[in-house]
């Protein structure tokens, strides 16, 4: 019972107190880490559940840090939204832990301690991010998950300690501008609390500070999530970034940073301010039409796996930003929906190129000529994800899809459907064409000069693991799509759109 | 001029800002870079400082608080400075000290790889 009610901190504390583990353990045997990072993972996907499982059967939570009232004491407050985000953030990163083994040991040997202490300080940043219900304290998180970010980004081969870099400028003018943000909230109101301000801020609504604050704060987040045109920080990061590193960012930093954007939007300020009193929702969603269109053509210009994937994220996180300004019931859903979705199918994705990396040793779109005779049950799971990726039914993305076009329905937004079916349509030929590779042209020999031929078999049991569990999970949460919304999205949306 | 006289500190951050957003996105050396982003994250410290400033005012410590008589001393807010944004900028500080690290990190790891430090160098290299 104990531990049932202290789950909200414990999910936080346990991956913060593996990270110090880690460190340690790796000092005296460099074997431990992995161990530790699995099941610091572990113990914070638990409490993870156990507070979802509290609060569909009770209702949302709010945990005092220390027992400090707020609005003067940090406040955790974990509702069905986030609690779902919750779930996912960390059930993604215990599979990504699972996967991080074989391809650590391959690409960074010498530096395992360093890389498993990072990723498992950066969910811990991820995870806050997600529970807090204070501004200044998503502030502090924010820079964790960033700064932890940016070191595993640069632990990656040569390109990526250039790519590491443009990515710290951009992202601390990110964070500097949320900072930015909350400071104007808080001369106003006089308050940091998510809670408090959402009660104080409508007598200010007609306020000028109020919306450079609102300005400065989504485009502090738009920077972080690498929406159009503000991207330009993700794709050599996240191409040139170590594969087991990619695996963990890759689908969850912008996957959080919607859900920041989101939670401001619905909690701070409110859906009547953002919605109705400021008239900037159509721009936006033309400027998310821009962002799908941009994503999918650049992706479709590449020749390179890992870096169509990066311009894919950019195309997604387009999806979710454009769903949220539809402003009706059904926009707001599906992008709820496929915070989840995408969550799991770039996850599924990554590991897929990450274990091309790691048989073949590259990843041009040329490395993957045969592997679906080599390795049938990895081509399998890769295909599920692209099923998904595309939007075909049962797997999870087709559902999230068909809100998102719902909710442009009701919103009469035929431009954000137009982009929707373009983008699927471009999803289809990208993924065709790797499929067609992968099993209609016979293994070549590039590599001149390679005077042993690379015997490519299966991928090694651990990234087989977390490959064929996310691949069904797709499956599996696709089905229940409409339990997930029924019990526990709906509970969040909006009322009155 | 009245105005911009009473709101002198904001228009210095703004400025100050602008200096540290032009290093970072104009300059061509990457150690100038990471200097226009302390100056930028600098500024919004001291944005942070001046809001909280207060003249004839004093730290929220109530003198003589102990005893008995506590009850019949009036407290004034007016005579006392707010201390969260100073307290706030302590941590914003040490995020900032912390970016300034790993950003000097990987201008080191990028000297040793390239031996220069010039952006438009680097690039040729990497073409």
């Amino acid at each position: 019972m104990m531990i049932v009610k202290q789950a909200p901190a414990l999910l936080i504390i346990i991956p913060l107190l593996g990270a110090f583990a880690i460190n340690i353990g790796g000092w005296f045997n460099k074997r431990a880490c992995y161990p530790l990072a699995i099941l610091a993972m572990l113990g914070s996907f638990v409490a993870c559940v156990i507070t979802l499982q509290q609060i569909v059967a009770t209702g949302p939570i709010s945990y005092r840090l220390g027992g400090w009232a707020p609005p003067f004491g940090i406040e955790y407050v974990i509702d069905h939204f986030n609690g779902l985000v919750l779930v996912t953030v960390s059930f993604v990163s215990l599979l990504a832990a699972i996967f991080a083994k074989q391809s650590v040991e391959q690409e960074l040997p010498h530096k395992m301690v360093q890389f498993y202490t990072l990723f498992v300080l950066l969910v811990t940043g991820l995870l806050g991010m997600t529970v807090t219900g204070d501004a200044f304290n998503l502030y502090v998180l924010l820079e964790i998950a960033a700064l932890t970010g940016y070191a595993l980004i640069a632990l990656g081969d040569n390109r990526a300690l250039v790519a590491g870099f443009n990515y710290v400028i951009l992202g601390t003018i990110g964070a500097s501008f949320y900072l930015l943000g909350v400071g104007h909230l808080y001369i106003m109101t006089g308050s940091l609390n998510m809670g408090d301000l959402y009660s104080i801020l409508p007598h200010l609504y007609t306020n000028r500070a109020i919306f450079v604050a609102f300005l400065l704060i989504l485009c502090g987040i738009w920077l972080k999530m690498a929406f159009f045109p503000l991207h330009t920080w993700l794709p050599n990061a996240y191409t040139f970034a170590p594969s087991a590193a990619g695996c963990l960012v890759a689908p969850l930093v912008t996957k959080v940073s919607v859900y920041i954007m989101m939670r401001i939007m619905l909690s701070v300020f409110s859906a009547d301010y953002v919605f109705n009193i400021l008239h900037l929702a159509d721009a936006i969603v033309w400027l998310a039409v821009a962002a799908i269109l941009f994503g999918s053509i650049l992706a479709l210009a590449q020749n390179d796996l890992k870096k169509m994937l990066t311009y894919l994220i950019v195309a997604e996180v387009g999806y979710m930003v454009g769903g949220f300004w539809l402003a009706t019931g059904y926009g707001i859903t599906g992008a709820i929906l496929h915070i989840v979705n995408d969550a799991l199918m770039t996850f599924c994705l990554f590991v897929f190129a990450g274990i091309v990396v790691y048989k073949t040793g590259g990843h041009k779109l040329s490395d993957l000529q045969g592997l679906y005779r080599k390795m049938p049950i990895t081509m399998a799971a890769f295909t599920i994800g692209a099923f998904s990726m595309i939007g075909v039914p049962p797997t999870a993305g087709f559902f999230s899809k068909w809100y998102l076009i719902l909710g442009a329905i009701q919103a009469g937004s035929y431009h954000y459907i137009a982009a929707l079916l373009i983008s699927s349509l471009v999803n289809a030929i990208l993924f065709f064409r790797i499929i067609e590779i992968a099993y209609f042209e016979p293994k070549m020999d590039h590599h001149a000069g390679h005077a042993e031929k690379i015997n490519i078999d299966e991928a090694p049991l651990s990234m087989l693991v977390s490959l064929i569990i996310v691949a069904l999970c797709l499956i599996i949460i696709g089905l229940y799509s409409g339990d997930i919304v029924a019990n526990i999205i709906l509970h969040s949306v909006p009322t009155g759109l | 001029m009245e105005y911009l006289i009473s709101h002198y500190n904001y228009w210095i951050y703004i400025l100050l800002m602008m200096v540290g957003l032009y290093a970072m996105l104009a300059k061509n050396n990457l150690v100038k870079k990471v200097i226009g982003m302390s100056i930028f994250q600098t500024a919004i410290i001291l944005f942070y400082v001046s809001i909280s400033a207060k003249r004839d005012a004093t730290i929220p410590i109530i003198a003589h608080g102990h005893g008995h008589d506590t009850a019949h001393a009036v407290v004034e807010a007016a005579h006392y400075a707010n201390p969260l944004p100073h307290v706030l900028m302590l941590t914003a500080i040490v995020v900032s000290v912390g970016t300034l690290g790993v950003a000097l990190a990987i201008c080191l790891a990028i000297h040793r790889r390239y031996n220069t430090l010039e952006e438009d160098e680097i690039q040729e290299q990497l073409q």
